[in-house]
């Protein structure tokens, strides 16, 4: 039993380093314009293609698959539920309300501002829904999410309502469905936040294990629980504004990838936290990659792969929790 | 010395803990026994700080429990509490360094090292180290716990209710541990049990509370006679001696 457990432990982040390197390169060159290595030397054009398009794009899909894998680990970690991520606790749809409101208020406002934005409607709402499901009597771990994507469609509705009486909804639905095929440099350096984001977690991630394990447990070991479940929810909003403002949602990301790696390797955020940021890369990397394959020379959104992708996974997580899976 | 002074806690109308006033002493095992209700496991948690009181003071050696830094507090005084297991899968080994935290701050040193070896070599969980922990029985994950507090290495750990759903083949062999604490490392163990026959045969001390205040304390010869347990619970108590030990019955 011990054996084969740290043998996978070891082996994990190096079998997922190895996954993303493979899909970064693949993802570098596909594309409609013909970029390879000999066009590469020998043609400025592709030089400028691979440079001003490809390099910002990989770099956009590694960051945003990382840091939303994160966030989700991190959120479902601090609620003790599984089933809890940037998706189905209201996150998402909250940091998407923020944005309409950000470009609905102020006409023409910076990236900065809207992020900023975004971020203060993302964490309101994920404290909401922390704060709804403290107060509940039931803790039922399917109903939890359930609560929290009553939540977001409480929000999503929201928007959508004033997107409608300013002719927003179009723009809204693009916005909320993750696509990177608008990404080229100048258009996703704030991508590199939400990075700079998962870094600090990975700093402090036995505070959040321990916090995680709950208030008696941290507080005996003398870690405060208040700061670091804020610390840890806002770190989870932050992640998904700058994600959902820069490139879009992409649902389901910070649900499945966090469940299947912990499932192998536990729950120790310090063990787990590299594993999970490298499976989310390589998983919006492969989904991206997928996407502008599938009905080449058009493209498939990766929000819309990764929400196929990840809404059947999380059913089969769901529908398999009778076992051991799903104790919180 | 842990000092308890005129700690109230109340719910509403309800007062759990009135006013108490007590003195943990820094080694031996100290039980403090009572009625369900009687605000036992309120008083070890408003002096372990994981609840505040209405009023009052606790200090650890001097430091004031509420005050101080949390860090401080925890590298003095550990508590276990029977519904702080969690889901979590974590290893044996990953929970018995998190008592390590308040020194260490997550990065091991070779003193943390040898304290988390040795703490599991004690609890006898040599085996266990890469077990998740929901995957123990009950009394080995019990076991596992107390090596994370004895490698947090407290002058004081407190205990609430530790023999909750334990056969008792592993309730004994726990408080045969706690003792072993208690004479081999010096360390003063504060534990509130059910089972005061435990309580009678284990502890150096009994604290005996009812309706939120202490009514009898003294060493088991002292509280354990049938008055001072009527006085305690209410019932009538026949106390036997047996081996030397004071037993009590009170099943019929």
């Amino acid at each position: 039993m011990s054996t084969p457990r740290s043998t996978v432990a070891a082996a994990a982040p190096w079998v997922a380093a190895a996954a993303v390197l493979v899909l970064a390169v693949v993802s570098l060159f596909v594309g409609v314009a013909d970029v390879n290595l000999g066009s590469l030397l020998t043609d400025p054009e592709a030089r400028e293609v691979f440079a001003l398009s490809r390099v910002p794009r990989t770099a956009a899909l590694l960051l945003a698959g990382s840091a939303l894998a994160v966030a989700g680990l991190i959120m479902q970690h601090l609620a003790r539920n599984r089933f809890v991520a940037p998706t189905t606790a209201g996150t998402i749809d909250a940091a998407g309300l923020g944005l309409l409101t950000a470009t609905v208020l102020f006409a023409g406002a910076s990236i900065m501002t809207k992020i900023t934005i975004a971020m203060v409607f993302a964490l309101a709402g994920t404290a909401l829904f922390i704060g709804i499901i403290q107060r509940i009597q039931f803790k039922d771990v399917i109903l939890v999410p359930l609560v929290g994507l009553l939540l977001g469609g409480v929000f999503s509705a929201i928007a959508e309502f004033f997107a409608y009486r300013h002719n927003l909804t179009q723009t809204m639905s693009v916005w909320m469905n993750g696509d990177f095929s608008g990404v080229i440099q100048g258009r996703y350096e704030t991508l590199w936040l939400a990075g700079a984001v998962v870094l600090v977690a990975y700093l402090f991630a036995n505070r959040f294990t321990a916090a995680g394990m709950g208030r008696e447990f941290a507080t005996n070991i003398g870690v405060d629980y208040r700061l670091w479940m804020s610390a840890g929810l806002t770190i989870a909003a932050m992640v998904t504004a700058v994600v959902v403002v820069t490139v879009g949602a992409i649902p389901f990301l910070g649900l499945i990838v966090p469940n299947i790696v912990t499932l192998m390797l536990g729950d120790n955020l310090r063990r787990v936290l590299p594993t999970t940021a490298l499976a989310g890369a390589a998983l919006v990397v492969l989904c991206d990659i997928l996407g502008r394959w599938l009905i080449h020379p058009y493209e498939i959104a990766v929000g819309t792969i990764v929400g196929v992708v990840g809404s059947a996974i999380f059913l089969v997580l769901v529908l398999r929790r009778s076992n051991r899976y799903a104790t919180a | 010395m842990i000092t308890i002074q005129d700690i109230t806690k109340s719910y509403g109308e309800a007062t759990v803990v009135d006013g108490v006033f007590l003195n943990l002493p820094d080694a031996g095992v100290t039980s403090i026994i009572g009625p369900n209700g009687a605000g036992k496991s309120t008083l070890l948690s408003i002096v372990s700080r994981i609840l505040g009181a209405d009023a009052g003071t606790v200090a650890v050696e001097g430091l004031d429990v509420f005050r101080s830094p949390s860090k401080d507090v925890a590298k003095k005084l550990s508590i276990l509490r029977q519904d702080q297991h969690t889901s979590a899968r974590i290893t044996v080994g990953e929970l018995v360094e998190f008592g390590r935290y308040p020194h260490s701050h997550g990065r091991l040193t070779p003193e943390c090292r040898a304290a988390v070896a040795s703490a599991i070599d004690y609890c006898d969980l040599g085996d266990l180290t890469e077990r998740p922990i929901h995957q123990l029985s009950g009394g080995q994950r019990q076991r596992a716990y107390v090596a994370m507090v004895l490698a947090q290495d407290t002058r004081y750990v407190l205990l609430d209710e530790p023999l909750n759903n334990l056969d008792m083949v592993h309730a004994t062999g726990l408080m045969r541990l706690l003792r072993g604490l208690a004479d081999t490392h010096g360390k003063s163990v504060v534990l509130v049990l059910h089972d005061i026959n435990y309580a009678s045969v284990y502890s150096d001390r009994i604290i005996a509370m009812r309706d939120g205040a202490v009514v009898q304390d003294g060493p088991p010869a002292r509280v354990m006679t049938p008055e001072a347990l009527e006085s305690v619970y209410g019932m009538a108590f026949h106390v036997h001696e047996l081996d030397g030990d004071r037993m009590a019955a009170y099943f019929r």
